[in-house]
């Protein structure tokens, strides 16, 4: 099965979803004055395979406006059962759909600009970035589009994936539950837990996929916290690990498709400039983009140009 | 007074009511059968998982259970539920506020294991998460019959649970009902109110001081988030001379406190007495010893009548002995911890 929907994925179509992400992020960084640039830039081709055909979600009739905030879940209300998550641009839940569980919530502005790019966030949705009563949250949550669990303290996600995975283990659904996540999150405790307990349980539908772009808030991961060598921890606790160069698109989908036994691991290797070399001048903080000036707004303007032509 | 002691009302209980229930789950951290739960993986061996020593993993895996309909039920000691995995508690679980079961065994100072496994501001910590039920059981009857209060609750439920040898107070017909105290004895002088293991504690006093002509409303309380129970609020207002709160838990942010937001928000203008661990940790010895240095057993709630009445009762240590009925060491016990 893995072969032949490889021949199948629009390789093409995911390039420009990737083009699409990175110049969305940078128009509203431009006009916002501040955005998480670098993340669109490692991550525009790790998203774009999973929205551009890796993943095989519900269709939907249209691209979705993102919905007002309308509060939080409650008991007594039936939660689970009505509270309207951002699962919805993720179309309809079935036991051969696969499911996207985004983990690094400060990665929203990216995801949405790949819900955009897939048609499934409607065009002008960033207008509703971290505005005050919408759901397009800057941290998204789990009512934001595209989010399904609330994940911005990090490495939450991968265990409630793999308790969706066991639940729909028990059922026997063929569907498999993907986690993205960020490398950073490999610092965190619960992350190794929630590898061991996965590998324990034979969740072999569980699929994770990681931008490994080395960097963190306060820099360099190799300056924070090193977490390296990555693959063979994760191999050790009893995972299929896949590396793979995360722009590389044929790779990429490769080894996201790869059929396994095991819980499965794509790490993808990135380039947090990938795209936009003008962000060399902002090493080694590259977590989050603000102009110093007048001067860098203008150099970035010329760089959404050169990007448009 | 005797009472029956039933030994490991959960065990059995627990298999037997979940048998027509596939969406409930077991999940553990390494104390199985420590929390009587044993006998319930060899029956149900499909919807028992172990989770290892791993709690913060156990929570956001049954938050992801709960989001697709299961109903998991964490079996693990009172304090492993909200200390370490208290993030994974508010951000998986609480928030979306799921049905998920947290059965926390050994509360405040039941264990001789000392420090670390002595939960004793859980109810303190949990009051404060939005979306929580919390419940505490206080003799067999209520460990049957928490189970159909949780399975109810649409949010997540946290249950200071008893294990091992239980005395049942309360008949077996009196199940357990939601955010409704037991009135025990009514009088006009004093309201007193407890939970958990200081129910029966405190019952051992109650007579005694009733000879002495005092008047004492005495409820139980089993629901302690919410707290809004109408009982409560009228048992309140009765008393004369004060109120006091009898809890295995510090006396900040527990039973004690709640009471106190009740009464202040209400303007009821009489003292509060608070029993309960003051401010401080404990250490590891048995349940006797501990109620006795600090101060949670029924000397000390005779001594806190006395000062709110401004008199000498004289009763004597003796009597209180010999109102004792449960042996403190048993061969029911699952394990030494």
């Amino acid at each position: 099965m893995g072969e032949a929907q490889v021949n199948t994925l629009n390789l093409a179509e995911m390039q420009r979803i990737a083009k699409g992400i990175r110049m969305r992020v940078l128009a509203h960084t431009l006009s916002n004055n501040g955005g998480y640039m670098s993340q669109a830039c490692s991550a525009a081709e790790l998203l774009a395979a999973m929205y551009g055909g890796v993943l095989k979600l519900g269709a939907l009739d249209g691209p979705i406006n993102p919905p007002p905030f309308l509060g939080v879940p409650m008991v007594g209300t039936p939660s689970v059962k009505s509270y309207m998550t951002g699962a919805q641009f993720h179309g309809a839940k079935s036991a051969d759909n696969d499911r996207f569980i985004i983990s690094p919530a400060h990665y929203a502005l990216v995801v949405y600009a790949a819900l955009i790019e897939t048609n499934r966030l409607r065009e002008d949705g960033l207008d509703f970035f971290n505005k005050d009563g919408s759901t397009v949250e800057m941290i998204g949550a789990e009512h934001s589009p595209g989010f399904e669990t609330t994940t911005g303290s990090l490495s939450q996600a991968i265990s409630q994936a793999g308790g969706i995975a066991i639940a729909r283990k028990i059922r026997g659904e063929s569907g498999k539950t993907w986690v993205f996540m960020s490398d950073g999150e490999f610092q965190e405790g619960q992350t190794w837990e929630a590898l061991q307990a996965s590998a324990f349980h034979k969740l072999s539908k569980l699929r994770v996929i990681v931008d490994v772009n080395a960097g963190q808030c306060d820099g360099p991961m190799e300056s924070v916290m090193s977490i390296e060598p990555l693959a063979d921890k994760v191999k050790a606790f009893g995972w299929d690990v896949s590396v793979v160069d995360g722009h590389d698109l044929a790779a990429l989908t490769a080894a996201c498709l790869k059929e396994s036994e095991k819980p499965h691991m794509v790490l993808c290797y990135t380039d947090p400039v990938r795209g936009l070399p003008l962000l060399n001048e902002r090493r080694p903080s590259l977590h989050y983009l603000r102009f110093k000036s007048e001067d860098e707004h203008a150099k970035y303007e010329h760089a959404y140009a050169e990007m448009v032509k | 007074m005797s009472y029956e002691i039933v030994s490991r009302p959960h065990e059995q209980n627990f298999i037997d009511w979940s048998k027509d229930k596939p969406e409930v789950l077991v999940l553990t951290a390494d104390l199985t059968n420590s929390c009587e739960v044993g006998r319930w993986r060899d029956t149900y061996p499909e919807r028992y998982f172990s989770m290892g020593m791993a709690e913060q993993n156990m929570m956001g895996m049954a938050a992801g259970l709960a989001r697709e309909g299961f109903e998991p039920w964490l079996h693990t000691f009172a304090v492993f539920l909200y200390r370490r995995p208290l993030d994974q508690l508010q951000m998986s679980v609480a928030y979306p506020s799921l049905k998920v079961r947290l059965v926390g065994f050994l509360p405040g100072i039941l264990t001789p294991g000392g420090v670390t496994h002595q939960a004793i501001e859980d109810i303190a910590v949990l009051r404060a998460v939005p979306n929580m039920t919390i419940l505490e059981v206080g003799d067999a009857t209520e460990a049957e019959s928490v189970l159909d209060v949780a399975h109810a609750v649409d949010g997540p439920v946290y249950i200071r649970a008893l294990r091992g040898e239980v005395s049942r107070i309360f008949p077996k017909d009196e199940p357990f009902i939601f955010n409704t105290a037991r009135i025990l004895s009514t009088g006009s002088d004093i309201t007193l109110i407890t939970s958990g293991i200081m129910t029966e504690e405190a019952l051992r006093a109650i007579p005694l001081l009733q000879k002495r002509g005092v008047g004492i409303t005495h409820l139980h309380v089993s629901t302690l988030k919410p707290f809004t129970d109408p009982i409560v609020m009228k048992a309140l207002a009765t008393a004369k001379y004060g109120v006091i709160t009898m809890e295995n838990h510090s006396i900040v942010g527990g039973l004690g406190s709640a009471v106190a937001e009740l009464m202040s928000e209400n303007g009821m203008g009489v003292p509060l007495k608070r029993i309960g661990l003051k401010d401080t940790y404990a250490h590891g010895a048995s349940q006797k010893y501990l109620m006795t240095e600090y101060g949670l057993d029924a000397k000390s709630l005779v001594g806190v009548v006395e000062s709110l009445l401004s008199k000498n009762l004289d009763i004597s240590e003796s009597e209180l002995v010999e109102s004792r009925t449960v042996s403190v060491h048993s061969s029911a016990k699952a394990e030494a911890l």
